[in-house]
């Protein structure tokens, strides 16, 4: 996961099957979209500040080398000045070095994550809305019933079973929160699934899985583009919710919300440096991808240009 | 209109079902063995032991059985007992229930009563100087986490002001009330994220049905601009409102779950977080089932106001 996914690609990866498309079409589609894109202004201020942020978490450790790692509590607690720009830790880690290596968790599980869920959301929820009927029904209920249950809670019970390393948040990540893409798709899967073209493949012998992977689904990519953005900044708000409750990342590595969770023990001590930069950090990125998100969503969804 | 109450009301079933066997499945996914993690490692040498805690507790049974043993239970109000608390869930419920319905009540009516109002005026008035305002808000509140938004108003309203406490109020139902102080920045807390959500949802609501024909049609017959907004505009779209409020339920009772483990309030939230450090898995899944439970009935609950309040509704299939 470079920085390369979230900077040049505006389009993630995540979606299954735009080979489907023939690729004049795709181009012409794309470089519509694109152009209302670069029209925003907040989505280029958006994109600017991930760039930024990319840059500063997996480049910057290797121009700002610090140690992460060991404990020195020779430095703990230092007020940022020369040496620690950002202060120290209760633990002596350097505050900025940390805010690197820090970011780079939150940053590579909130997008790893977000592809999967939006994978696994796609898939399921094409599946149901072109099989209809009973299938449909057994498969939304699922869906019906882990919404019921919070995501936050959910998260927590299994990583209180199975105490996670990265990929294992990836996936609980994944795992709990496919759930409004899979409704989303399954929406647009019920309408897609009567147009002439989709009946005439089926006429034509053509299979289901064909349906649902060459056709439905890379006819939806707007509406999957669209949701994987604003899940990637969902998925960082989650892992750092868990980091925060102590049952996230375990030191010594550490993501943002571990920063925070670190810092909040010595909110009375006055030592802001340990609280801002993380949070700074946080609202920034989640902020950026929304208006990203925003932006995509006005370039893909032909409903909102007209008006 | 008979008809579709019966079908939404058989899905609600269906739905509560399932949460019974997810929450199962992950009861039985906890590893290791239940007996050894209540009776303590040294059960190990004694397998007479293990075995009549099994016997006892049906876990000899195949899972199946099982299953419909603890739905039974279930059933009569039996949620199972906490192993590190040493007492029921249910009593657990009865105390730490209560204060989570007062946070997240007085915060969801709070925000509704802020959120609205803005809403309506950035619909109004949009692409404007206020619209912009409100918006970059929204945005900020949407995108800072629960926890940061709550340690600020501690570092800020607590620390350096010394005008509320940074601890939620302790105790019974009775302390909600009169520790108001302390009661203050917990709500706050939980009510700025509603706002920032529920305010973007009734702006683009009031916008969309300003578009609408109706209001053109009254426009023309006379009515003044404020009363078109207030008594049209309005109305229509608080409906859409509603449903979201019914589908938010989970988000904002794991801000709550946030909200509480940064004040220290013990509610169901924060017993919760508790639950999953010690790995109290009974406590850990009646909570879910109730949570679970709250969000069917809730969203139950407002679709069917959706279908009386909105007659052009029709739910020939769903």
């Amino acid at each position: 996961m470079t920085s390369s996914v979230a900077t040049q690609d505006v389009l993630p990866a995540g979606e299954p099957a735009t080979p489907g498309l023939p690729a004049g079409k795709t181009r012409s589609m794309f470089a519509r979209g694109l152009e209302v894109f670069l029209e925003n202004r907040l989505a280029i201020a958006g994109l600017a500040i991930l760039v930024l942020i990319f840059g500063f978490c997996f480049i910057g450790p290797h121009v700002y080398h610090t140690d992460q790692v060991h404990v020195n509590l020779a430095n703990e607690n230092l007020a940022p000045g020369t040496g620690h720009p950002l202060g120290t830790d209760v633990n002596g880690y350097d505050v900025l070095g940390r805010l690197m290596v820090g970011g780079q968790i939150s940053l590579e599980v909130g997008l790893a994550a977000a592809v999967l869920a939006t994978f696994l959301g796609t898939v399921w929820g094409a599946v149901a809305g072109y099989f209809g009927g009973v299938v449909d029904a057994v498969m939304m209920r699922l869906v019906d019933a882990l919404l019921s249950i919070p995501t936050l809670f959910l998260a927590l019970v299994v990583v209180s079973m199975f105490p996670p390393t990265e990929t294992e948040i990836i996936l609980v990540i994944a795992l709990t929160s496919w759930l409004t893409t899979s409704r989303l798709i399954r929406g647009e899967a019920l309408s897609l699934r009567v147009r002439d073209y989709v009946q005439a493949m089926r006429v034509m012998g053509g299979s289901s899985a064909r349906a649902v992977f060459r056709h439905i689904a890379p006819n939806a990519v707007g509406t999957i583009i669209v949701n994987a953005t604003f899940q990637v900044a969902d998925a960082i708000l989650l892992v750092v919710a868990l980091s925060y409750l102590g049952l996230g990342i375990r030191p010594p590595q550490t993501d943002w919300g571990g920063m925070l969770n670190s810092g909040l023990n010595s909110i009375y001590d006055g030592y802001w440096w340990q609280i801002f930069p993380a949070g700074v950090a946080i609202i920034l990125v989640v902020i950026a991808i929304n208006f990203i998100g925003d932006a995509l969503r006005d370039s893909f969804e032909v409903r909102l240009q007209r008006r | 209109m008979i008809g579709f109450l019966i079908r939404r009301l058989l899905q609600a079933v269906v739905v509560l079902l399932l949460v019974t066997m997810i929450t199962f499945i992950l009861l039985r996914a906890i590893p290791g063995n239940v007996a050894v993690a209540v009776l303590g490692p040294a059960s190990y040498r004694n397998p007479a032991v293990l075995a009549a805690f099994n016997r006892e507790y049906g876990f000899d049974k195949p899972w199946f059985d099982q299953y419909l043993l603890w739905l039974g239970h279930l059933l009569q109000g039996n949620l199972g007992f906490s192993w590190t608390l040493d007492q029921s869930v249910s009593s657990l419920l009865g105390s730490h229930l209560p204060k989570t319905v007062w946070l997240v009540g007085v915060s969801v009516v709070l925000a509704l009563v802020i959120a609205v109002p803005i809403g309506v005026w950035q619909a109004v008035r949009r692409n404007g100087p206020v619209d912009y305002v409100f918006t970059s808000l929204s945005f900020l509140f949407y995108a800072a986490p629960t926890f940061f938004v709550g340690t600020v108003l501690i570092l800020v309203f607590s620390v350096k002001l010394h005008i509320f406490g940074p601890e939620g109020p302790q105790g019974g139902m009775v302390n909600d009330i009169t520790d108001w102080k302390d009661l203050t920045l917990p709500v706050v807390t939980l009510a700025l994220v509603t706002i920032a959500l529920f305010s973007r949802y009734t702006r683009s609501s009031v916008m969309d049905n300003l578009a609408e024909d109706y209001v053109r049609t009254a426009r023309a017959k006379g009515a003044s601009g404020r009363r078109v907004l207030w008594r049209h505009v309005l109305r229509n779209s608080l409906i859409p409102i509603a449903t979201l409020l019914g589908l938010s339920l989970p988000g904002i009772m794991a801000g709550a779950l946030i909200t509480e483990s940064v004040f220290n309030y013990p509610g169901m939230g924060y017993l919760f977080f508790q639950a999953a450090q010690k790995q109290d898995y009974p406590t850990e899944l009646g909570f879910i089932i109730v949570v679970a439970i709250a969000t069917v009935l809730g969203s139950l609950l407002a679709d069917i106001a959706y279908a009386v309040l909105d007659p052009r509704v029709r739910y020939t299939r769903l």
